[in-house]
């Protein structure tokens, strides 16, 4: 490695653009930050030398050059922007109906676009590979860029003296020469204290800094963003987040997905209650819904924790923990987990209550019985004497092919074959049963059945969730704001004063705010005979000035 | 060179080198996480998680996977309301006897919540080997089973070696069992 040593004495590393501590630009190395030709300096990054202009050798460092260009992380962030809004112009598959199939509802609802969209794999955007890529690449990027430029401008903030090059201060934006022998120095410097400028002098020559902190700013948001980039990756790990979701019938005793077959619950009841119609107050707003408007969902359930060996499929042991319920907004916590109430499914059959009577006569009775349709016995005696048998038993019954058949375990749609078996008889009499189906299978019955009466069940559907990462997101975000803030709202100001034979040089440096630096300068000169220095910027080319400031601004956010 | 600046440019370079390694490796668990969600299979040559299910009209008797290490185990999940599933039984059933001699043993693992309409099935399919309940869906979700009928083809050490989703031809059936048949 090559070292430039400065005639100041100072050695700086190569790449070095401004020398870190006189400032005297390094000749060959103009061509770096676009010196050449300019009348001003480029005073980004202060002209230190960016690690990654150091050496271009290893492949490691022709990677970390890569990545450390701001060229490559705009690019990266723009690609990212497009295709976030490519995945917003069709609903994600997660938004689309969950009992269609995909294949065929993008080609159905949006047509020929909708297919190519589907094919694409944009139905799943957010949660492709390549856009995690994406995330994940911007991620390194801003880590290298970072790196590669916090080091150098802390270091060249460190080591700049008091005393500058003249040709540094000549090509500073604000510069001032004065040709007098009356200069109140002292005066100058008291000025600057009250305006809270921090002093470092040698040997005549004036360093006044203000602010230095805010050029830290985009480094803090930067580690926010990273914090915040391993909050949103410590979500793929279970250990840190979970996001499950259950359906649990009334009376029914489950495992809680999620928790490695540790925690059970049963749902004692689900309530939706709704506004009272009744209510003056509210009876306009119902009316003009159309419906009940719900108040409260609730599931009131008791949590277990299995007690013995976790082994799948095994009947557990359990221990109550605790009782309680879940409604919006106010989930159940037990452990490191939370239930919220999320769904329910209202009126799913339970029990179903059948009589015989005689075929001809709906007023006789030869007794009832109760099949309970998730676990129903498969014969029934009734007072009479009569034996029912269940032949079979449709939960979800279908025609096909002109038999019944079931399309599903829930009793969404029950049917049964009985064999009555009258008193004494050991030859049953055949009929099918269903909803809006009563047959006779031989066709000279003499009995019948009838339904008599039905219970039904509520479902809910509870989110199971975990989340040890929301503080990790939140003090990444917090970080960011921080560093936005930090760079935002202060700026740093620096003014050089050089003294001469016949007077003396005065030079300003901002990031920002031209206006306010040069207000200062002219607060601290008052009194003190120095000449008020120019704006050499606007001298040059007043109509443009406007947009060299924004340009400015876009060289800050870089740094 | 000077030793320091060599000295400088070594440690550089071992800083930038693992710096890119820990943030490769980020990348990489990132998109492997990605990809495992979208499609959480049981793999081909992973050792077959342990479960235990309780049998259909055996009153309480339980069978668990471990005990029945060196033994083939031929899992087949499968529901009475799933039309393929009825197709591939009695192939099951008609190579049951043979292969059982054999040391392989079929485990069909039934996803209903009703136990009288698997009964009435078993009764009516006149099904020999052992039909395990699984209720809650637990060992379901273990094996990540998607669609049924799905069959997984164990082999003596427990390791899969087959997994077939849909239905099974008696032919193919056969070809799988010689698989995991243990050798003499």
């Amino acid at each position: 490695m090559k070292e430039i040593t400065c005639e100041c004495g100072h050695v700086n590393p190569e790449g070095t653009v401004l020398c870190e501590s006189c400032g005297k630009p390094v000749e060959k190395n103009q061509h770096i930050d676009g010196n050449e030709g300019n009348k001003l300096l480029n005073m980004r990054y202060d002209g230190s030398a960016r690690r990654s202009q150091t050496y271009n050798r290893t492949y490691v460092d022709k990677i970390w050059n890569f990545f450390s260009s701001v060229k490559v992380g705009v690019t990266l962030i723009v690609l990212t922007l497009i295709a976030s809004a490519i995945g917003t112009i069709l609903p994600q598959e997660m938004y689309i109906p969950p009992n269609v199939d995909a294949s065929t509802h993008y080609r159905d609802q949006y047509g020929l676009f909708g297919q190519i969209y589907y094919q694409l794999g944009l139905h799943n955007t957010f949660t492709s590979w390549w856009y995690m890529l994406l995330l994940a690449l911007i991620g390194i990027s801003i880590v290298i860029a970072s790196i590669d430029r916090f080091f150098p401008l802390y270091k060249t903030l460190k080591k700049q003296k008091p005393k500058r090059h003249e040709i540094f201060m000549k090509k500073q934006r604000v510069f001032g020469e004065t040709k007098s022998n009356q200069l109140d120095i002292d005066l100058f410097k008291n000025n600057l204290k009250k305006r809270h400028y921090s002093i470092s002098e040698d040997n005549g020559h004036i360093l006044a800094e203000k602010n230095r902190f805010a050029r830290w700013g985009p480094y803090v948001n930067h580690i926010g963003l990273i914090i915040f980039l391993i909050g949103s990756l410590m979500r793929f790990v279970p250990a840190f987040y979970i996001d499950e979701y259950v359906w649990v019938r009334e009376g029914e005793t489950v495992m809680i997905p999620g928790t490695d077959g540790q925690y059970y619950m049963k749902n004692n009841d689900f309530i939706l209650e709704t506004y009272d119609e009744g209510d003056e107050r509210f009876k306009e707003a119902i009316q003009n819904n159309g419906a009940p408007v719900p108040k409260n969902f609730q599931t009131d359930a008791v949590i277990y924790k299995r007690t013995d060996e976790v082994v799948p499929g095994k009947e557990p042991e359990l221990e109550k923990v605790k009782e309680a319920s879940a409604k919006m907004n106010h989930p159940i916590k037990f452990d490191e987990f939370a239930l919220y109430q999320a769904s329910y499914q209202l009126n799913e059959f339970e029990e179903m209550t059948f009589k015989v009577h005689d075929k001809d006569n709906e007023d006789t009775n030869y007794g009832e019985f109760t099949v309970d349709l998730t676990n129903p016995k498969s014969e029934y005696e009734l007072d009479s004497g009569h034996r029912v048998v269940i032949e079979d038993y449709y939960p979800e019954y279908e025609m096909e092919d002109g038999r019944p058949v079931s399309i599903s375990k829930y009793p969404k749609n029950p049917a049964f074959v009985f064999n009555v078996y009258p008193p004494g008889e050991s030859e049953p009499e055949t009929s099918f049963l269903g909803i809006g189906a009563n047959v006779d299978a031989s066709g000279d019955n003499e009995y019948k059945l009838g339904l008599v009466n039905f219970d039904v069940r509520d479902v809910t559907g509870l989110t199971v969730k975990k989340d040890h990462t929301l503080w990790v997101i939140a003090l990444g975000g917090a970080i960011f704001m921080i560093g936005v803030i930090q760079g935002m709202y202060w700026n740093h100001r620096r003014i050089w004063l050089q003294p001469k034979a016949d007077g003396v040089w005065i030079a300003g440096h901002t990031n920002k705010n031209w206006f306010a630096l040069r207000r200062d300068i002219g607060k601290v000169i008052e009194g003190t005979n120095i000449k008020e220095p120019i704006d050499q910027h606007e001298m040059k080319d007043d109509q443009s000035s406007v947009s060299e400031e924004e340009e400015h601004g876009l060289k800050y956010n870089q740094q | 060179m000077k030793e320091s600046t060599l000295k400088k440019k070594r440690k550089r370079l071992i800083f930038r080198t693992s710096l890119l390694a820990v943030m490769v490796g980020l990348l990489v668990f990132a998109i492997v996480s990605t990809l495992k969600d979208d499609k959480a299979v049981i793999a081909k040559g992973e050792q077959a998680p342990n479960f235990q299910l309780e049998k259909f009209g055996s009153e309480g008797e339980t069978i668990e996977l471990k005990d029945l290490e060196g033994k083939g185990v031929m899992l087949n999940f499968w529901a009475t309301y799933c039309g393929p599933c009825k197709d591939e039984m009695p192939y099951m059933e008609k190579l049951y006897p043979k292969y059982k001699e054999k040391g392989v043993e079929i485990l069909a693992v039934n996803l209903d919540t009703t136990e009288l309409v698997v009964k009435r099935f078993i009764d009516r399919y006149d099904l020999t080997f052992p039909v395990l309940q699984d209720k809650g869906g637990q060992v379901m979700d273990l094996y990540n089973i998607g669609p049924i009928p799905t069959t997984l083809f164990i082999n003596a050490d427990g390791e899969i070696v087959e997994q077939v989703t849909g239905p099974l031809t008696l032919s193919k059936l056969e070809g799988y069992l010689q698989q995991i048949t243990p050798e003499e």
